[in-house]
């Protein structure tokens, strides 16, 4: 469905129901230079089992207009607005990957809007390479394929997302490549200048789950787990044989783990 | 930080889309011969019905075996995803089915396979899809013949029987502008020789019975997606952007922004035309997959061997092949097929008709059937069997000579392949 937050338009699929915000709602939050399919699955089960889903399309990102936002405390000001605008009181919030950064941006500055915050493939800080962070900026199509190249762990899925025959590598690639010039370099941006996520970490009052792929070369298990100490009331749930896009990757593994977590 | 290198084509042919069996440790991809998967609960079930888990449930629909196959011909065109069907015909009809209907118009090529123009010229327009046939190197035709009903512009990679080599980047550029996609039929070059979709075209498919298999055992076809149509964009295609009464009222475009094509496709063209292929198809074909990049070396490299010989023949009349000066697409194919320009070709012979029933009946390792692609040597002379009721007048207008002869060059020994052409040539002479 289509809100308007601030003054651009906002896209967020609702996994195939209409959006109740009387029910529990969950927000789902895209990684860098990705949409809200990567979420296709996860959601579209929790919709279809009693929850409102908002997986959203972030500023610039897929259907959503305006221009990228150039920090996870912006993006994370955008994500409560969108709440405001969808009627939601709090929600549960699902982030991958710099969607993790500001989900607990999100639970630690807004406490009374975040129910409960699942951050997959995430790592703090989340550094990007001088190198990788200057393709992002003028080389666009190269740094594509080396993060496709670190986002996954092998070349085959049993199956991936979202289903049996699909090319999880290939379709990651084509979907960072639909987005918008600038885009990329805005994301990694943001990640990168991420300073504050320990300390917002510590104010993190809500239950947390970390979901952590063991071969992710982006955002390494380990530097996740460092981040999840941080967390007064956070568990941890390391996925064998998943690089970074785990929800292509494990696609059924993550559903299982956000079910039992939300008690959907 | 050293840029990765991602796996070559080599490692994809016999890596992507499989890894040893999670239960038994085999190493091989198994057949999964079975109609149907166990649901683990009634939840698990519903949740597989309405797409909110990815999963098996009937082998019409997925199937672990086709999955590799699949996965692995994607990987290899670059594209998002693929659907193994029964046949190469299958995979076009599923392609045109998914995104064209009553009223739909398309734009095709007229230097298509036989089966190819029989489905457009003559059982398509009974189902209400109309076909404007254009000469392949006509880009203006291309342009000219698009109309506010077409859905589709497709072509082969060579076409048939003079190896018309399609300008990908042109037609597709041509399609794009008029917001359609360009489907290319590659079964001739393989993912090896080109990659359709690094050149603008959106649907590739394959008749996967000739070099993907490679040993003439499986009939199969793939249709792959690239996963860079906007469908949504476009605005001509409600069958991927629109609720779909026919599946839980699914927007498709919205479940996925690169695969929605392939999603309608097996969601509804699997299920309702049921055109899936075997597992044991799907596993002959996945062994040749896996040396595809080796055999098709050796296809061109033989296929330079037969044609320098034939070039300097007096009882040949012309050759047919890209890689010649004298072929029309002759510079286009330096820049679309630098690795080579496929292994089946046509030249004609002198003495007409006669003189090809000779040459081919004296052939003793070229074998005489209707086929292409296959690791070993095929021949067939169309005047005397395919085409065999034409007059002279009315082969010349479908580009066959009564002494046209139509070789698919396999995997034996060049020089014994020669001495057999020379064996034939001889007897061509009568």
């Amino acid at each position: 469905m289509e809100l308007r937050v601030g003054s651009g338009r906002a896209y967020a699929y609702t996994g195939g129901k209409t959006f109740d915000p009387a029910l529990p709602a969950i927000v789902f939050i895209h990684g860098g230079e990705l949409d809200h399919s990567v979420w296709i699955l996860q959601s579209r089960y929790l919709a279809h089992h009693g929850c409102a889903v908002l997986a959203v399309d972030l500023p610039a990102h897929g259907r959503s207009a305006g221009a990228p936002l150039t920090s996870i405390e912006d993006l994370a000001g955008w994500i409560v607005a969108l709440l405001d605008a969808a009627g939601v009181k709090a929600a549960a919030l699902v982030g991958h990957s710099m969607g993790s950064l500001v989900a607990l941006e999100c639970a630690a500055r807004y406490p009374e809007r975040v129910s409960r915050i699942a951050l997959v493939g995430t790592a703090f800080p989340m550094r990007v390479s001088p190198e990788l962070l200057e393709a992002t900026r003028a080389r666009e199509s190269e740094a594509h394929l080396m993060i496709n190249h670190w986002s996954h762990s092998a070349l085959a899925q049993y199956p991936g997302n979202p289903g049996p025959g699909f090319w999880v590598a290939g379709g990651n690639l084509r979907l960072m490549q639909r987005q918008r010039p600038g885009v990329l370099h805005a994301d990694f941006a943001a990640c990168n200048g991420y300073a504050s996520g320990l300390e917002r970490a510590a104010r993190v009052k809500c239950p947390a789950l970390f979901l952590l792929g063991r071969l992710d070369a982006m955002t390494p298990a380990r530097a996740g787990r460092d981040l999840a100490r941080a967390v007064p009331n956070s568990i941890v749930k390391t996925l064998d044989d998943a690089g970074h896009n785990l929800m292509g990757e494990k696609p059924d593994e993550i559903l299982d783990a956000l079910v039992e977590f939300l008690g959907a | 930080m050293a840029a990765p290198r991602s796996p070559q084509f080599e490692t994809l042919s016999l890596h992507a889309g499989q890894r040893p069996d999670p239960v038994t440790g085999a190493r091989a991809t198994p057949i999964y011969f079975t109609t149907s998967f166990v649901f683990r609960d009634a939840d698990h079930a519903a949740a597989l019905f309405n797409m909110e888990r990815g999963g098996h449930v009937y082998s019409r629909i997925s199937n672990p075996t086709n999955a590799v196959l699949e996965e692995r011909v994607a990987a290899l065109e670059g594209g998002v995803g693929a659907i193994a069907t029964a046949s190469g015909q299958a995979a076009l009809h599923l392609a045109i089915a998914t995104i064209a209907g009553a009223g739909s118009h398309l734009v095709a090529s007229r230097a298509l396979y036989g089966g190819s123009h029989n489905l457009l010229s003559y059982t398509l327009p009974r189902f209400g899809i109309d076909t404007t046939f254009v000469d392949p190197r006509d880009l203006r035709a291309w342009k000219d013949a698009i109309r506010p009903n077409t859905r589709l512009l497709f072509g082969e990679t060579l076409g048939n029987p003079g190896l018309d080599v399609l300008d990908v980047p042109s037609v597709a550029e041509i399609a794009h502008a008029a917001r359609l996609p360009l489907l290319v039929d590659s079964t001739f070059t393989t993912p090896w020789l080109l990659r359709p979709f690094d050149h603008g075209a959106d649907l590739v498919y394959h008749s996967a019975t000739k070099f993907l298999g490679g040993h003439g055992v499986a009939i199969g076809g793939v249709l792959v997606d690239g996963g860079t149509f906007d469908w949504e964009a476009s605005g001509k295609f409600p069958e991927l952007t629109e609720p779909y009464p026919g599946f839980h009222g699914m927007d498709f475009q919205e479940e996925s922004t690169v695969a929605a094509f392939l999603l309608r496709a097996r969601r509804e063209g699997l299920r309702d035309f049921g055109a899936c292929m075997s597992p044991a198809s799907a596993f002959q074909i996945l062994q040749g997959v896996e040396t595809l990049p080796l055999r098709m070396e050796r296809h061109v490299a033989n296929t330079r061997r037969v044609i320098g010989f034939l070039s300097a023949q007096s009882g040949v009349e012309s050759i047919a092949y890209p890689e010649l000066e004298s072929h029309p697409d002759h510079a286009l194919a330096k820049r679309l097929l630098p690795r080579g320009a496929g292994a089946v070709f046509s030249f004609d012979l002198k003495g007409g008709r006669e003189a090809g029933r000779r040459f081919i009946e004296a052939l003793r390792i070229f074998s005489h059937l209707a086929n292409v692609g296959d690791a070993k040597s095929l021949v067939i002379h169309p005047a005397s069997t395919t085409h065999f009721r034409m007059s002279d007048e009315a082969l010349a207008q479908a580009g066959i000579g009564p002494g046209t002869i139509r070789l698919s060059i396999g995997l034996e020994s060049p020089d014994d392949l020669i001495d057999d052409l020379s064996r034939g040539l001889r007897a061509a002479k009568g």
